[in-house]
């Protein structure tokens, strides 16, 4: 009995303890997030600073999206703040991570908005997350810029969310126009991950524009992000003879998949989107991505000044060439400092008429328009893979 | 070990005044306090409440049916899909339905009620043949069919596939939430001190002897499974309609482990401890978000862990063993809550 009683003061104390830190925790929050407290149309920025969210998966399994973006997007608030900042304000990055999951990313959106009372979100990478924040931002009539999510039904689900990036339908469509006019390929097969809503809805868009062009897809196989054995699917495949495979998913599977795939004497071309652009992909695919093509966001040898401006830069603060994922975290966050800069307030109204107004901004990943569906018009470029290197091909305009 | 921990049968109409009184304040705070709530603690209430009807129903077989499943978020995406599906479905057909607060709300009910009968159904499907293996067994098999559902759900195209499913109406409310952890406590509590109830407990205790007392031990365990995944579907339902978005991702055999742990934490057969553990363990993960402001690296999920293994090591059994909260209450106020029964614990050392 004695030692019982112990037990239960020791665990009452704990559970106390762990109340209590988390009550303190809690109390500590409110007084950062008084600056804009409050919902609706006039979430303003009062005092010196503006206060930016951004929600991203810095761990989790896309932990190197969520780190390359945050990358690209800390350069940019670095830079506008040493410019003076916006409107002679200062901007303030408050960075959440969301484990990759779409429940954490909707509770970090709530959190930055009503506690840190951001001005607008950047964020999410994968529109799986994007999709679940963006109804919160709507509701809070918060001004939330997508990066990097492909998924045409992002931008759908409300007028303050905005993307900086071409859509699944446009990427899927480069490629295959790629496929057919510059490869000059009439037979392609499909290696699609299921399990993961981008590579589904690339795999989809592509195949929707070859048939249409007069290719064939000789055969649709599928796998499951996470898996190591493809050789099922490869063996299928070269069964069918096809002239190229479009692989349209991550690149830790994709590399994979290249080694299996010359492993079994298929050496047609590998296709994919900039789910490909890690430098990882080199480093688990090695020689066998050789002669493959991916469409992406920007290219690091593309000569214009404000890609080889930016490449400098990036280099200078990380010491690493930028991928396109950096490339675009950048871009969202420059676009939304100007679109602020131009609105007639900083009101969140103001700055979503400024915002879709945009036109002809010059951005690292291209020259990048905003629709009235709030997404960005803009071109993509090709890459080639070559010993390693990513090749720059040809831009593909909208 | 003892055979009847609880002892005390929760009978009469008196013991559903506690009941109803919980009812009404509950439906008083959606009335009139909720609204003032920061959004942010609002939306940290709504998933705690999720999580107890989660842990609370998981906590009906695993800990007091004693049987291990870890494939509760199977149950409740189940739930949560075919809710979703006839709420969006019946919203694109007749948009005018949603824009009226009552048949919403009875669309709404309606949906979820299905949902939750739908993943009875598949708990009844996977229960009968996995319960007849025991321990270890049953786990993997559990896990097994989490998984299966998951990637049945990847696959079919009308609720998005891999893409998941957007623009789910909000129909999820507090009262709604926690009328459903009132329903969900009510209805496990009522089960565990039946007749019927004491069957579990006997097949928890020792499933030989038990039978040999003439229960049905599968009967009794498929009993108790089918309605621990009638209620996560129903949680699933409430999840669906509040995130407004589902994905097949969010219901992998993470989110299984994560019920798991609030059962095991809160004691295995203590409803009061699922419910806190609930509690505690939705709300830290943001407690401690401003740590990660400040440190600018996420060391969030260490902490949790940490935890977890310090509470773990200082209190096996979990924080409330198999006990409840009137049982902490003074002798008189727990008779007259429960009922007036005379209470006869028969205390057994551990």
């Amino acid at each position: 009995m004695m030692k019982n009683a112990i037990r239960n003061t020791v665990g009452a104390v704990l559970l106390g303890a762990f109340a209590l830190s988390g009550a303190a925790c809690k109390k500590a929050a409110p007084p950062s997030g008084s600056a804009g407290d409050g919902q609706g149309v006039a979430q303003t920025a009062s005092g010196d600073v503006i206060r930016i969210g951004e929600v991203g998966s810095m761990t989790g399994s896309e932990a190197t999206f969520g780190t390359s973006t945050h990358k690209g997007i800390e350069l940019a608030v670095k830079q506008v703040n040493a410019a003076g900042g916006v409107r002679g304000k200062k901007i303030e990055l408050i960075s959440l991570d969301d484990q990759g999951k779409p429940d954490e990313a909707a509770t970090a959106a709530t959190k930055l908005i009503t506690q840190n009372g951001v001005s607008a979100i950047l964020g999410e990478v994968a529109s799986s997350r994007s999709m679940a924040m963006a109804p919160i931002a709507q509701n809070h009539k918060v001004i939330m810029v997508s990066p990097s999510s492909t998924n045409p039904k992002v931008t759908e689900l409300g007028d303050y969310v905005f993307r900086v990036c071409f859509i699944d339908p446009f990427q899927g469509t480069v490629m295959a126009k790629y496929a057919l006019d510059n490869l000059k390929i009439k037979k392609v097969a499909i290696l699609r991950d299921v399990k993961n809503d981008y590579s589904v809805g690339l795999a989809n868009f592509f195949a929707e524009t070859f048939k249409k062009g007069g290719g064939e897809i000789v055969i649709d196989q599928s796998y499951s992000a996470g898996d190591i054995d493809f050789k099922s699917q490869l063996t299928a495949i070269r069964a069918k003879a096809p002239e190229g495979i479009f692989v349209p998913g991550y690149y830790t599977e994709v590399g994979l998949i290249a080694r299996q795939a010359r492993e079994l004497g298929v050496k047609v071309p590998l296709m994919g989107g900039d789910g490909w652009d890690s430098p990882k992909l080199k480093e688990i695919g090695g020689e066998a991505m050789n002669n493959s093509y991916f469409s992406n966001h920007y290219s690091s040898e593309d000569k214009s000044p404000v890609v080889q401006e930016f490449i400098t830069q990036f280099k200078a603060a990380y010491n690493e060439v930028p991928d396109g994922l950096s490339a675009a975290g950048y871009d969202a966050a420059k676009i939304l400092f100007d679109a602020m800069g131009r609105a007639k307030s900083l009101a969140s109204n103001d700055i979503r008429e400024a915002l879709a107004a945009t036109k002809d901004y010059p951005g690292v990943t291209g020259k990048i328009m905003i629709d009235e569906k709030r997404n960005a018009v803009k071109s993509a470029v090709v890459l080639k893979v070559e010993n390693g290197e990513f090749r720059y091909q040809t831009t593909v305009n909208p | 070990m003892t055979l009847e921990p609880k002892a005390v049968s929760a009978t009469g109409i008196r013991s559903l005044w506690s009941w109803l009184l919980a009812f009404a304040a509950i439906w008083l705070l959606h009335f009139f306090a909720v609204d003032a709530l920061d959004p942010y603690f609002f939306m940290i209430l709504m998933y705690s409440g999720i999580n107890i009807i989660l842990a609370v129903s998981l906590n009906l077989v695993n800990g007091f049916t004693g049987q291990f499943s870890i494939g509760h978020a199977g149950f409740m995406s189940v739930g949560g899909y075919v809710a979703a599906f006839l709420t969006t479905s019946l919203r694109d057909a007749h948009p005018e339905w949603m824009t009226d607060s009552v048949l919403s709300t009875g669309i709404f009910l309606l949906s979820t009620w299905i949902g939750g009968l739908a993943a009875c159904a598949v708990g009844y499907v996977v229960g009968l043949p996995s319960l007849r293996l025991k321990g270890d067994y049953l786990a993997i098999v559990t896990l097994g069919f989490g998984e299966i559902i998951r990637v049945v759900l990847l696959n079919i195209d009308a609720v998005g596939g891999a893409r998941g499913m957007p623009n789910i109406p909000p129909l999820t409310t507090f009262g709604w939430v926690y009328s459903g952890v009132l329903l969900t406590v009510f209805m496990v509590w009522r089960v565990v001190t039946s007749g019927g109830g004491r069957e579990l407990l006997a097949v928890r205790e020792d499933e030989i002897a038990a039978e040999a007392t003439g229960v049905n031990s599968t009967s009794a365990k498929v009993r108790a499974f089918v309605l621990g995944s009638f209620f996560a579907g129903v949680a699933g339902a409430l999840f669906a309609h509040y995130l407004r978005y589902l994905n097949p991702a969010t219901f992998d055999f993470n989110r299984s482990f994560e019920i798991v742990i609030m059962v095991v934490l809160g004691g295995m057969g203590s409803i009061t401890g699922s419910i806190i553990a609930a509690v505690f363990l939705t709300g830290v993960r943001e407690a401690l978000r401003p740590l990660q402001e400040l440190t600018r690296v996420d060391f969030r999920m260490v902490i949790y862990s940490l935890m977890l293994i310090l509470l773990m090591l200082t209190r096996p059994r979990g924080l409330f063993g198999t006990r409840e909260l009137v049982d902490f209450l003074p002798r008189a106020l727990r008779e007259r809550l429960l009922g007036g029964k005379k209470r006869s614990k028969p205390e057994v050392a551990t």
